[in-house]
């Protein structure tokens, strides 16, 4: 069963006072999440991460479409027993301490007074969060209000976590800790869908990812399939290759590179396929010294495929 | 309502630390014990002044803490964004907005409790310090349990004053949610007057429309009977009971419109 399913969730918003116009802030989303996935939404900043979220917590509702939690339509009473969730800058009530804060949600999943204290503590250790949980949440920095944030998502042993932006107003030893909680979740059989932009976070944590540009879709997968061996062509090194070959063969070949003692480091382009290209080097006389695919990071998909819908947007607001 | 009782626990702990609430609280348990001060220098007024003034500084008070919080109970909660890890736990849009309002009522009462004990112990200070002789010019005695019917009737007031501003931060921006409060408060105060507007005014149209406001609005002088009780005249049972049953239905009335506006709003 899909942990999170969503078809064609659009949200519009209208902006302008004299003049409202629709502003388009999620087009027609379309994605599931599988149970146990560890899932990274990523996307710049306005991209719909947080709109998405708010959708799936019904704090807001959508123009059209559709989306399912577990199994059942969003904002279901009965499903939020099985969920956490981290808002992004979460605020909490200022005259409670954070002990008292997550007694208090802990009460809201019918756990006794005793149990939330018990809990709380015991979340509190996980995050952090020491002497300091008796303090009232006023005198708490970002950081540690952020640390709340996440233990207050897992006070009910949650079967599915939303995190949005979990590692904001983290210090580096914080984001450790975090990034080591979200994978003893996933160790324990919960989903964790988080939304960031720091890529180094998703490609350390997620088993796959989506990234969101303006609104729309541009791409999901494994970080294997995004990052795809081939996808950005190959890297081949030859030795004994003639100068007549090199040119005879140059509309397949990117790029050469000299590297001395005859041999060549040959860049093919995607369209290139090695094994058609290796049998004509080898019958002019080359030997294959080495054949690698080049890879390339979750950084260069995100910034490929986020300029990619910027420019469709564009050219389609010229066309119109 | 398990949820709604969690809820309403949550706005009373964070309430009675909240240092405004404490401050106006106490500004109005000193108003009252200054009032005995002033009371010394008028002769055989001095239990009316400090009736008056007590009766005056709780429904004050209570106004403003009723308007002022019950505004910021949803509206600050948006704001601050600290109402979506709410709403992200099994609790629904309509146990919020209850827990909330019977969070604050539950506070303003205990508020008012303190306020009654100050002001009937400020009149039990001045009943022990005055001659008998001095005592047989006042309308009422100093510790007229009737003036607990007062109270009463304010702490129903400030029911009503919490679920107006409510009602009204549901939709509007708080400082508009105010002075809508506000006006409910002041007409509602006229609504005698309102009613009977006909026979001070020669117009076809202001006395409908007058006739018409009358009908929307809470009648708030049926609940007013601070005049009364400061000057010994008897409160019946039953005004209080239909002014209360009515108050209570108009209660109810705009917390229905302010959960159904409410579980239809963006939370942006």
């Amino acid at each position: 069963m899909d942990a999170i399913k969503t078809d064609g969730l659009t949200k519009h918003y209208q902006v302008g006072f004299w003049r409202p116009r629709p502003y388009v802030a999620l087009d027609s989303l379309s994605l599931s999440v599988a149970t146990g996935e560890v899932f990274g939404f990523l996307g710049p900043n306005g991209a719909g991460k947080t709109t998405t979220l708010k959708l799936l917590m019904q704090l807001i509702y959508p123009t059209s479409g559709h989306a399912e939690i577990l199994g059942s339509p969003v904002g279901d009473v009965a499903v939020k027993r099985r969920i956490g969730y981290l808002p992004e800058n979460p605020y909490f009530y200022d005259n409670l301490t954070a002990e008292e804060l997550l007694v208090y949600f802990a009460r809201m999943f019918g756990y006794s007074a005793k149990d939330g204290r018990d809990r709380a503590s015991r979340l509190l250790d996980d995050v952090g969060i020491g002497a300091e949980r008796r303090f009232q949440l006023r005198k708490f920095s970002k950081g540690m209000v952020q640390r709340v944030g996440i233990a207050q998502a897992l006070i009910n042993e949650p079967e599915l976590v939303f995190l949005d932006e979990p590692m904001s107003g983290l210090d580096p030893l914080g984001r450790r800790e975090v990034r080591e909680l979200i994978l003893r979740l996933r160790d324990r059989g919960c989903t964790v869908f988080f939304s960031s932009h720091v890529l180094s976070d998703a490609e350390a944590l997620c088993s796959r990812v989506a990234i969101l540009a303006k609104g729309k879709l541009a791409a999901i997968g494994s970080l294997d399939e995004l990052t795809s061996v081939g996808s950005r062509g190959w890297e081949l090194v030859v030795a004994g290759l003639g100068g007549e070959t090199l040119t005879r063969l140059k509309a397949r070949i990117a790029q050469s590179t000299p590297l001395g003692d005859g041999r060549f480091s040959l860049t093919l382009p995607p369209s290139t396929i090695p094994e058609q290209l290796i049998p004509d080097l080898v019958s002019a006389g080359a030997r294959i010294v080495s054949l690698n695919p080049l890879r390339g990071t979750l950084e260069d998909v995100f910034v490929e495929q986020v300029q990619a819908t910027a420019a469709d947007r564009f050219s389609k607001k010229v066309a119109s | 309502m398990r949820s709604i009782a969690i809820i309403a626990g949550g706005v009373f702990r964070d309430s009675i630390r909240d240092r405004i609430g404490y401050g106006l609280v106490f500004f109005s348990i000193m108003l009252m014990a200054s009032s005995f001060l002033l009371a010394q220098l008028t002769a055989g007024q001095d239990v009316k002044i400090i009736k008056d003034l007590g009766l005056a500084a709780a429904s004050g008070i209570g106004l403003f803490i009723a308007t002022f919080f019950g505004i910021g109970l949803v509206t600050k909660e948006v704001e601050r964004r600290s109402i979506y890890s709410v709403l992200s736990k099994p609790v629904t849009r309509t146990q919020f907005v209850i827990g909330k309002y019977l969070g604050l009522v539950l506070t303003l009462l205990i508020n008012l409790s303190i306020m009654v004990a100050a002001f009937y112990a400020v009149l039990w200070y001045l009943d022990l310090t005055t001659v008998s002789s001095a005592k047989t010019a006042w309308e009422a005695p100093a510790m007229d349990p009737q003036m607990l019917k007062a109270f009463a009737l304010i702490g129903v007031e400030l029911m009503l004053i919490t679920a107006t501003a409510i009602f009204f931060s549901t939709f509007s921006s708080p400082f508009l949610s105010v002075a809508l409060t506000f006006a409910v408060y002041v007409v509602g105060h006229f609504g005698e007057d309102l009613k009977n507007l006909n026979s001070i005014v020669k117009s076809m149209v202001l006395p409908f429309v007058a006739k018409g406001v009358y009908y929307v609005m809470p009648n708030l002088s049926a609940l007013d009977v601070k005049s009364a009780v400061v000057h010994g005249l008897p409160v019946s049972g039953t005004s209080m009971l239909l002014a209360t049953g009515s108050c209570l239905l108009y209660i109810a009335t705009l917390l229905v419109g302010s959960v159904l506006i409410f579980s239809r709003r963006d939370l942006k």
